[in-house]
């Protein structure tokens, strides 16, 4: 079990290698430019997402998201102070589970998209920042302009995606509180179980829909 | 016996923080959230409130989405421009005068030439619509927020920001209509449109949590600290962050996973 999973691991991490390649020297605020509007073309075009096909949805986020996300970095943040009592293979699992959690959810939330228009606001680092926060606003009509905010970091060349804000709310931090009470309950393995539950059943919901 | 003494502790700890009230922060049992001192009596609110929400709010708002977009569109301008007057108060009592003046612009253009606000004209003018409240106003004159708290109907909340909820309404444009039936419509109607504009997003919330009712309250403690600094919070460097990569090499390194090892190298 536990060689299967470091070789998962190992797998996903050379897949994920391999993609980052291409941003490898890309400024932060280009990576985030060139990824969303990427994404938001094939939004566009694609009447399947745009009905709400949650498969193709994360197809899209699996290809064209994810390796530009540090899913290990996420989860530590995430987690918070019990990160330290969790074992590397916990540790792996946990990110793991989080990770298909983020992607499922946020997938989701794309077959939501309606034409906004999002703003990229000016870009203020100085080149030796390896920690930056790219700033972004999504517009519609008759409502609000809502911001979305990507903090990215510096592995070697390439930045990396570790937390995405929302309204100014990080998608990460705010699952601090109910990983901490998981975690109090049950323990780590307590918070593992609770995340599996949790992808099981947005599973049977989206088998159900169909 | 061990276990009822725990749990009539408990039970004497709960109606102590309701008789103490709301200014106490240390009501907090092991491992309760520090700004959610009336937890259980917020939960139960929420229950009812999600409640209500399932059965009426929502399949209401979701009937009022078949609309099409331009009226959905004007009823949000609409009750948008009766908003801007108060914001532009509340950022003249925040001190800031640009935004103010802007805020009283907009009133201007977009109730003449926007035709009762149903165009925002004034945005496409460059006169950004922006977003105050007199919680937030308190909150920049350093007032603290006080225990979260969720309130009937209206949800997640706190103290400071209900207080300032109350000055809000008592000036709200809405509440000043003299006719009943004109008012009850109108404040109806501007709910549903609240309302409607979150469908996907609430459904968005019930796949991301664990549990929502913590996932929303942590949502709405940043979100508003996020409105009281207009959107540049303090960014301050995560403590647990630092903490955990700096154990991570020193706890673990003969077992790390690959994955561990990439991080130790930042």
């Amino acid at each position: 079990m536990k060689r299967i999973s470091t070789v998962l691991a190992a797998l996903a991490l050379s897949v994920g290698v391999q993609f980052s390649a291409f941003a490898e020297g890309m400024a932060p605020d280009a990576l985030v430019k060139g990824v969303t509007d990427d994404v938001i073309t094939i939004v566009r075009q694609d009447k399947a997402i745009q009905s709400g096909d949650t498969r193709k949805a994360v197809e899209l986020v699996e290809t064209k998201v994810i390796p530009y996300f540090d899913f290990a970095h996420m989860t530590r943040l995430a987690v918070g102070k019990d990160w330290k009592q969790a074992s590397p293979e916990q540790k792996t699992v946990l990110t793991q589970e989080f990770k298909s959690l983020l992607v499922r959810t946020y997938s989701n939330a794309l077959t939501q998209y309606r034409n906004q228009q999002i703003d990229f606001k000016p870009f203020k680092a100085k080149p030796e920042d390896t920690d930056v926060v790219v700033r972004t606003e999504v517009r519609q009509p008759g409502a609000k302009p809502v911001q979305i905010d990507y903090a990215l970091d510096k592995q070697g060349d390439a930045w990396k995606v570790y937390d995405v804000m929302v309204a100014g709310v990080s998608l990460v931090t705010n699952y601090r509180d109910s990983f901490g009470q998981e975690v109090r309950a049950g323990g780590i393995d307590g918070l593992i179980k609770s995340l599996k539950d949790k992808n099981k059943q947005l599973d049977t919901t989206a088998s159900a829909k169909k | 016996m061990k276990n009822r003494k725990a749990e009539s502790g408990t039970v004497s700890r709960g109606l102590a923080c309701l008789a103490l009230g709301l200014g106490l922060t240390a009501c907090a049992g092991p491992g309760g959230h520090p700004k959610d001192p009336l937890e259980p009596l917020n939960r139960a609110t929420f229950a009812f409130n999600e409640t209500a929400d399932k059965y009426v709010m929502r399949p209401v708002a979701q009937v009022y989405d078949y609309a099409p977009l331009p009226i959905k569109v004007g009823v949000g301008n609409f009750f948008g421009n009766i908003g801007d007057i108060w914001i532009g108060v509340n950022n003249l009592l925040q001190g800031k005068v640009t935004d103010g003046l802007s805020d009283g612009g907009r009133v201007l253009v977009n109730s003449t030439v926007g035709i009762f606000g149903l165009f925002d004209i004034a945005t496409e003018l460059g006169l950004e619509k922006h977003d105050e409240d007199l919680g937030q106003t308190l909150g920049k004159w350093g007032v603290g927020d006080g225990p979260y708290l969720v309130l009937p109907l209206l949800g997640p909340s706190n103290v400071r920001d209900t207080v300032g909820l109350i000055g809000d309404l008592s000036v709200d444009p809405v509440f000043q209509v003299e006719e009943v039936a004109t008012r009850n419509s109108l404040t109806g109607l501007r709910f549903v449109s609240k309302r409607a504009q979150l469908l996907g997003a609430d459904t968005t919330a019930e796949q991301a949590a664990l549990d929502k009712y913590g996932y929303l309250r942590s949502f709405y403690i940043q979100y508003r600290l996020n409105q009281v600094y207009d959107g540049q919070p303090p960014r301050v460097k995560d403590p647990d962050d630092d903490e955990a990569s700096g154990d991570d090499g020193a706890s673990a390194p003969q077992a790390a996973p690959q994955s561990d090892k990439k991080e130790t190298q930042e």
